[in-house]
């Protein structure tokens, strides 16, 4: 038994906690940090939840989506966008993405992972959810779709990362094929839970699940930049050639959506500024309350910052790329609380010129809700950090780990493993097969 | 193409009396209901009259067409809403809604320079939409629309908790109750009142001044009947453009034509040539 587990050990590249036994002091010291938040905010959650929501949350009636469901958003829309990106190579077959993957999609189930521990404390009775989401089902609800496709999301990423392990390339790249059809399904599906609600002109429309789709891709090949980068210099030994050329295709991408988005933020605030229901809004954007989560943290930092410095690091500076995508994290989460809670802002009788909604209604997150929201990135921190020494830097091709009959596809970069009696090229054709 | 010169100055008046009475009913049926206008004025989509009035050739039969029966309703007479609250505690009272939560409230929408009066009260309650937002946001069917009443209920046990409905609704309808462990909502009373055989909402029988008329809209003998099926006064129904088709109508209502629908005064046309 002992000899079948150092056998899969070998096999899939796991170094195990003898590495982080042997991570320096510093290294471990992050990671309780991380473990702290993480346990901290679970407890803190688990208070809110005995005390009742309704006293230590701060969202109201009227506003009563708040600080959790934006960093939920902030989880699933990274975990959307690391499949996308990745599969880009794994996927569809181009050459410079494909030594992202692994350590892409071993994101990408965390981030979802750490989305569904937030949920978990924002959905009043999550136990109801398991029972009712299967015995009725509305059809017509964007909100059952998100959480069920999300569900199957998280299955089909799950398997594609055990193929990934096992080097079996034509399952994962199927699994990967599924887990991204539905994956930006549940996101499109994320969107519209906003879009299709008639009473919230600033959310609805087709805008959102549109923009939701490469808002994910933008977040996916940020998220991927800063985890390669800060995984380099945790280990400087992950970077080769082959990924470094990968890094640079990434922030070519990269770049280009950050492209995008500016040019959908710009087209949300012109057309904004006209629409009766979206003015008041937008105006607390460019001169209001919001004027500095919007100006400083989504465009700044956000976007032209990290442009800038993107463009500038020429995709192979990576102390220059991990700083503008670590500065770009925050602008993205302010992103989404930027989508989230606006949009409740306005209330549904302002319109009809009352006094008790003359003003639009204020929202601040209470410590109970900072507290989960940081449960959800304690756990993907911490996840990440123990992946990066356990999983030995998600590396393909680091020659001590070739286990024996393996072989470094020239390829893809992969370890494929030769049959009895294969020569390398029938090996490397069997591991390519094209769906 | 030319267009045939007509000097309407010169016309000669045709006069009404050569149009029957009926004729003349039909007509603005047929006007009315085309144009999904069914109470004097620019206003609104009445109930879900408009999808089907294309199809039944006129406007005819309309009563038949209302998707429920009993189908309930309310009619706002704004005008003489005073502010009392009494609607509000009767509410309260009735179906134990807790003290952070409401099922309605009342507006207050303020004017300068208006001859008459300064200050004007809008009730508001769940509006019992026929193509109710919420009914579709919600993913487990935990709130739903009557099949026989139209009143847009909950299944408490079936509600996750995930606020969906809150935000789809577009008139402030819902609240998280910590007590049921669900979202609440209006049920014009069905649970505490109508289904135990009573004919008034709490807040209905509570209002002193007559400002919340609730009852049957497909009863033509019935005031809210009377209230929607004129063409005197305007009705309207908040929010039209979202297009839900609510149950709940607003109108002023202190004008005499209403206490003359009310009193059964027919409607008289003049006839100036007649005279």
């Amino acid at each position: 038994m002992a000899g079948r587990m150092v056998d899969i050990s070998k096999r899939w590249g796991f170094h195990g906690v003898e590495a982080l036994k042997n991570a320096s002091p510093g290294y471990k010291m992050l990671m309780g940090l991380f473990a702290l938040l993480a346990l901290a905010g679970v407890a803190v959650g688990f208070q809110g939840m005995f005390v009742g929501y309704h006293h230590v949350y701060g969202v109201t009636r009227q506003i009563s989506w708040g600080l959790l469901i934006s960093t939920y958003i902030f989880c699933v829309v990274t975990s959307t966008g690391l499949c996308i990106i990745s599969s880009i190579g794994h996927v569809f077959g181009g050459e410079a993405f494909m030594p992202i993957a692994k350590r892409a999609v071993f994101m990408s189930i965390m981030f979802m992972f750490g989305g569904f521990c937030i949920i978990f404390f924002d959905i009043e009775n999550p136990f109801r959810m398991a029972i009712w989401n299967v015995f009725s089902p509305n059809f017509v609800s964007n909100m059952w779709w998100m959480g069920t496709l999300y569900g199957m999301y998280l299955v089909f990423m799950i398997i594609e990362y055990f193929f990934l392990l096992e080097q079996n390339h034509s399952l994962s790249r199927l699994m990967g094929f599924f887990g991204l059809v539905v994956g930006i399904a549940a996101h499109s599906n994320l969107g519209a839970v906003f879009g299709m609600l008639h009473g919230r002109p600033f959310w609805y429309g087709p805008y959102l699940p549109i923009y939701f789709i490469f808002s994910a891709a933008m977040s996916g090949g940020c998220a991927i930049l800063f985890f390669t980068t800060l995984g380099w210099r945790i280990n400087p030994e992950i970077m080769n050639q082959r990924m470094e050329r990968a890094v640079k295709a990434v922030t070519q991408v990269t770049i280009f959506l950050i492209s995008v988005i500016i040019f959908f933020t710009i087209w949300k605030i012109i057309t904004g500024m006209v629409s009766e229901g979206k003015q008041l809004v937008i105006m607390s954007f460019l001169t209001g309350d919001y004027s500095i989560n919007f100006w400083v943290f989504e465009v700044f930092l956000g976007m032209f910052l990290p442009l800038y410095l993107l463009i500038r690091s020429r995709g192979n500076n990576f102390n220059l790329i991990l700083t503008a995508t670590g500065l770009m994290m925050i602008g993205i989460f302010f992103m989404r609380y930027d989508i989230v809670i606006p949009g409740q802002m306005e209330s549904v009788y302002h319109s009809l010129g009352v006094v008790e909604e003359a003003n639009l209604l204020t929202y601040t997150p209470s410590f109970h809700e900072i507290m989960v929201s940081l449960f959800g990135i304690g756990v993907i921190g911490l996840a990440y950090f123990a992946g990066e020494k356990m999983l030995n830097g998600h590396q393909l091709e680091k020659h001590e780990i070739v286990p024996e009959g393996g072989y470094i596809c020239p390829g893809c970069g992969a370890i494929h493993f030769m049959e009895e009696g294969e020569t390398e090229e029938d090996a490397m054709k069997r591991h390519h097969r094209i769906w | 193409m030319k267009f045939p010169k007509i000097n309407f100055d010169n016309l000669k008046n045709e006069g009404t009396e050569s149009v029957t009475a009926q004729e003349r009913r039909k007509f603005l049926k047929l006007g009315l209901a085309v144009a999904g206008v069914y109470a004097g004025g620019k206003i609104l989509s009445l109930t879900s009259i408009v999808g089907t009035a294309h199809a039944s050739g006129g406007g005819v039969d309309l009563v038949k067409r209302y998707p429920y029966n009993p189908h309930y309703s309310m009619v706002i007479r704004q005008s003489l809403c005073i502010d009392c609250e009494k609607c509000v505690d009767a509410c309260k009272s009735t179906n134990h809604v807790p003290d952070d939560g409401y099922r309605t409230r009342i507006l207050t929408k303020k004017y300068s320079g208006t001859l008459d009066k300064q200050v004007e009260f809008i009730p508001v309650l769940c509006n019992h939409c026929n193509n109710a937002p919420c009914v579709r946001a919600c993913p487990t069917r935990a709130t739903y629309k009557d099949p026989v009443t139209g009143i847009v209920r909950m299944e408490s046990k079936k509600c996750i908790g995930c606020k969906t409905c809150m935000l789809a609704c577009p008139y402030d309808a819902r609240y998280f109750s910590v007590e049921r462990r669900a979202v609440d909502k209006c049920d014009f009373c069905w649970e505490e009142r109508l289904s135990k055989g009573e004919t008034q909402t709490g807040c209905s029988s509570a209002c002193p001044t007559g400002a919340r008329t609730f009852g049957n809209l497909t009863d033509p003998d019935n005031i809210v009947y009377k209230l929607v099926h004129q063409l005197e006064e305007q009705v309207w129904v908040l929010r039209p453009a979202d297009d839900t088709k609510p149950n709940i109508f607003y109108m002023k209502g202190n004008m005499r034509s209403v206490d003359n629908i009310l009193n059964e005064q027919k409607f008289k046309f003049s006839a100036p040539q007649k005279s």
